[in-house]
């Protein structure tokens, strides 16, 4: 569904990402997974082009991304912002709405589809429809924000670290519904975060990124059992190690207790 | 008061007018010029400060400025599209006052459009607006709040600086204070003042729920303001007379100077010209001296008083006087006529000359009669004189043939220097011989032994158009010759000056016992 062709990313001397070539089939979720600077939300926004490669190309069921215009390529994907980026001067109805009136499409056609939407993201329609989004909670602000990106049916999703900012318990709350939601829509989606729990919980294959570059793709499981260098292997022992220092420190605090 | 009440709507309009058109053009101006050079710094930053540097031009001195740029300007669209522009009234007041609101709603324009979170700017592309559409559905919006508190401070900066476009013949509430300062007449100067506020503050408090509104998204609020603005403008428009009407009228507009012998003749010369053809007549009181002259050539106003030794030393930059002093008015009238086809309808029959005056008193203790005799003083003593004396001609062939240097010069309103006199704040004044102060007040005129000062014969001038095509308006002028003599001009002046009668009034009585004799 799409392909990454040795795309590259250069800002004069410094590589921002370097020949990375990728696939992604029609309804799988891929992670891409890195620490900060790695090149993942680069990369993600080559696919729409709110950046434009230096170097080769993104290909979307088979056709050039280069062949529509930035703006007519992007309502047909659907994109969901670190920071949200909800318009505050507009309704939550407004916001969702945005797309689908770019594409043209009628009133009621849209009006049932924001409340199909709002049921979808499990907030109340009649509740939150004429709400502004600084009276939105953070979590509530990221549903309306994913709703927006689903507005016009997209067959292709894109995420980044949509779940960041959020508390650890609204995120696991919500990593586990959006789980649902992605099975039952079946879009396709690329999904960016260096959370590795979170890139287990929601991967059907995760790409790990070093210094722009790839170090290596496939499922949790191939990752976790054969990490390709040092740098993976780490990277996947991350959650072990964490747990590790739990229960250290639960030991010790139970001898002294 | 209640002639003060009659002025005020005529006034107020025209004020509205001047500040609505101004506005409305600034923004016109300013806020697409910001959005276009808002995401390049290159080109904002020049031209805030190319706002900024006409914002520190005060704001007098960038109406007065206009009157001769605009003539130049119309001279040159006189020659090569075949129409002139009008370099006298609402044109130079409204370029000047839209200049001036620039640089808030250009300011704003671009701190706004700079707040507006890049991370939104993003989002919209990102959902797949085009440029325009993030610009129309996002920045905007979101910039409009700040646009408008910037609108705001334009709308009360252009509401005070209105009422200085006065003196270039653009109608506003200045009216009120600039011939009220000159005829000290209190009433106006408050009523003037206090319908300036009072607009201020209604466009200020309708621009203020405008910005309250689009900042917190109150439709309700936002659907007010603008419908009263809108109201206000329409109104505005309404009332407007174009100046095509204004032409096919045909009244004949008197112009007068600053002061108010100018004021008491501007009304005669009306009201004479009205009782005897019958033309409709206006007057466009408070020009700037060499305003009142630019205009008369331009055809903006067609008659007015001026004084023989002022075409003598400011138009035609003559320094020597000839030897015979009647030889002057026959070259002022050869000038005016073969360079500017101008005419002199009339000599009222009085002169109006610069004279040096003194407290009485003070130049008998120092025995002075003359103003040679000032000279051996001078250095021990201040002079003050009217606003452009110590710029004229005349000036330097007074420091010439007497020798004369003061301890100080000091400019000052010449409704004022009589009083500065009295109160011995200045020692020696650049009196107007006309001024019936000069007696009420027990003042000395120095007695010009060398011949410095051309002669003041007021002289009726009439524009070119008048002159050619209505001639029974310069005949019912020159009915006025040798009609006012320098008595009962100080006396039709004190009138005003000292009583506070309303100088028409005073122009009609004068007029009645003409006409009686």
């Amino acid at each position: 569904m799409i392909e990454l062709d040795r795309l590259c990313k250069r800002h004069g001397a410094v590589v921002a990402v370097e020949d990375l070539s990728l696939e992604v089939a029609r309804g799988e979720l891929l992670v891409l997974l890195g620490r900060s600077g790695s090149g993942k939300t680069t990369t993600l926004k080559m696919v729409n082009r709110l950046i434009e490669p230096s170097a080769g190309c993104v290909r979307i069921a088979g056709h050039d991304t280069r062949e529509l215009a930035p703006h007519d390529l992007r309502r047909g994907i659907g994109y969901c912002f670190q920071q949200v980026g909800l318009f505050p001067h507009l309704s939550v109805a407004r916001n969702i709405a945005i797309t689908p009136q770019l594409l043209g499409w009628s009133e009621a056609r849209i009006a049932a589809r924001v409340d199909e939407l709002l049921g979808l993201v499990e907030l109340e329609p009649s509740g939150f429809r004429e709400r502004r989004p600084s009276q939105l909670s953070g979590g509530e602000q990221q549903r309306v924000g994913l709703a927006r990106a689903l507005a016009a049916e997209p067959e292709v999703v894109l995420l980044d670290e949509p779940f960041g900012a959020l508390d650890p318990l609204t995120r696991d709350r919500l990593q586990c519904w959006f789980n649902g939601l992605r099975r039952r829509l079946g879009f396709t989606a690329i999904f960016v975060t260096h959370d590795m729990v979170e890139a287990l919980v929601l991967g059907d294959r995760i790409a790990v990124l070093e210094q722009g570059r790839l170090a290596q793709v496939g499922t949790p499981a191939e990752l976790l059992s054969a990490p390709a260098d040092a740098t993976v292997a780490e990277l996947m022992a991350t959650p072990r190690r964490q747990a590790a220092i739990v229960e250290r420190f639960l030991a010790t605090r139970g001898r002294n207790a | 008061m209640t002639e003060q009440l009659r002025l005020l709507p005529g006034y107020f309009t025209a004020h509205l007018q001047l500040t609505l058109a101004a506005l409305l053009l600034a923004v016109a101006i300013a806020v697409p010029l910001g959005i276009s050079v808002a995401r390049r710094r290159m080109l904002a930053t020049p031209l805030l400060g190319v706002t900024s540097v006409i914002q520190t031009i005060p704001g007098l001195a960038l109406l007065a400025i206009m009157v001769p740029a605009l003539a130049a300007l119309g001279a040159l669209t006189q020659r090569t599209f075949g129409f002139e522009l009008r370099s006298i009234g609402f044109l130079p007041a409204l370029i000047a006052l839209t200049l001036y609101a620039l640089l808030p709603i250009l300011r704003n324009t671009l701190v706004g459009i700079a707040g507006v979170d890049p991370a939104l700017i993003e989002a919209a592309r990102g959902v797949g607006m085009t440029e325009t559409e993030v610009l129309r559905r996002v920045t905007l919006p979101l910039a409009m709040p700040v646009i408008v508190a910037g609108l705001r401070t334009a709308a009360v900066w252009v509401v005070g600086t209105a009422t200085l476009s006065t003196p270039v013949g653009a109608t506003s509430l200045g009216n009120f204070i600039f011939s009220g300062l000159q005829t000290r007449n209190h009433v106006a100067v408050l009523v003037g003042c206090a319908a300036a506020a009072v607009l201020a503050l209604l466009l200020d408090q309708a621009i203020q729920a405008l910005e309250a509104g689009l900042r917190d998204g109150r439709r309700g609020l936002v659907a007010g303001a603008l419908l009263f603005l809108t109201g206000l403008c329409f109104w505005a428009a309404a009332s407007f007379d174009a100046p095509g009407s204004r032409l096919a009228s045909r009244a004949v507009v008197i112009g007068a100077k600053t002061f108010t012998e100018q004021y008491v003749l501007s009304e005669l010369l009306a009201a004479r010209i009205a009782n005897a053809t019958g033309l409709p007549t206006r007057t466009l009181p408070s020009l700037g001296s060499t305003v009142a002259f630019d205009a008369l050539r331009a055809g903006e106003i067609d008659v007015y008083v001026e004084y023989s030794g002022t075409v003598w030393a400011t138009l035609m930059r003559r320094a020597q006087l000839p030897e015979d002093r009647s030889r002057v008015l026959a070259e002022v009238r050869e000038f005016l006529h073969t360079e500017h086809a101008i005419e002199i309808a009339a000599a009222l029959g009085f002169e109006n000359s610069y004279a040096l005056g003194m407290r009485a008193d003070r130049a008998r203790r120092l025995g002075i009669e003359r103003i040679s005799q000032l000279a051996p003083h001078a250095p021990q003593l201040e002079i003050g004189g009217d606003y452009e004396f110590f710029q004229r001609a005349e000036w330097t062939a007074l420091q010439r043939l007497y020798g004369l240097t003061f301890r100080a010069e000091r400019s000052m309103d010449s409704s004022l220097m009589y009083q500065a006199v009295e109160q011995g704040e200045v020692d020696v004044i650049t009196a107007f011989s006309t001024d019936g102060r000069i007696a009420a007040q027990d003042i000395a005129l120095l007695d010009d032994d060398r011949g410095a000062i051309p002669p003041y014969d007021a002289l009726v001038l009439v524009g070119p158009r008048v002159a050619s095509e209505q001639p029974q308006v310069l005949a019912a002028l020159a009915g006025l010759a040798g009609t006012i003599d320098a008595a009962q001009m100080r006396r039709m002046n004190l009138a005003v000056d000292r009583d506070g009668r309303p100088p028409a009034e005073v122009a009609r009585e004068f007029l009645q016992t003409l006409g009686a004799n």
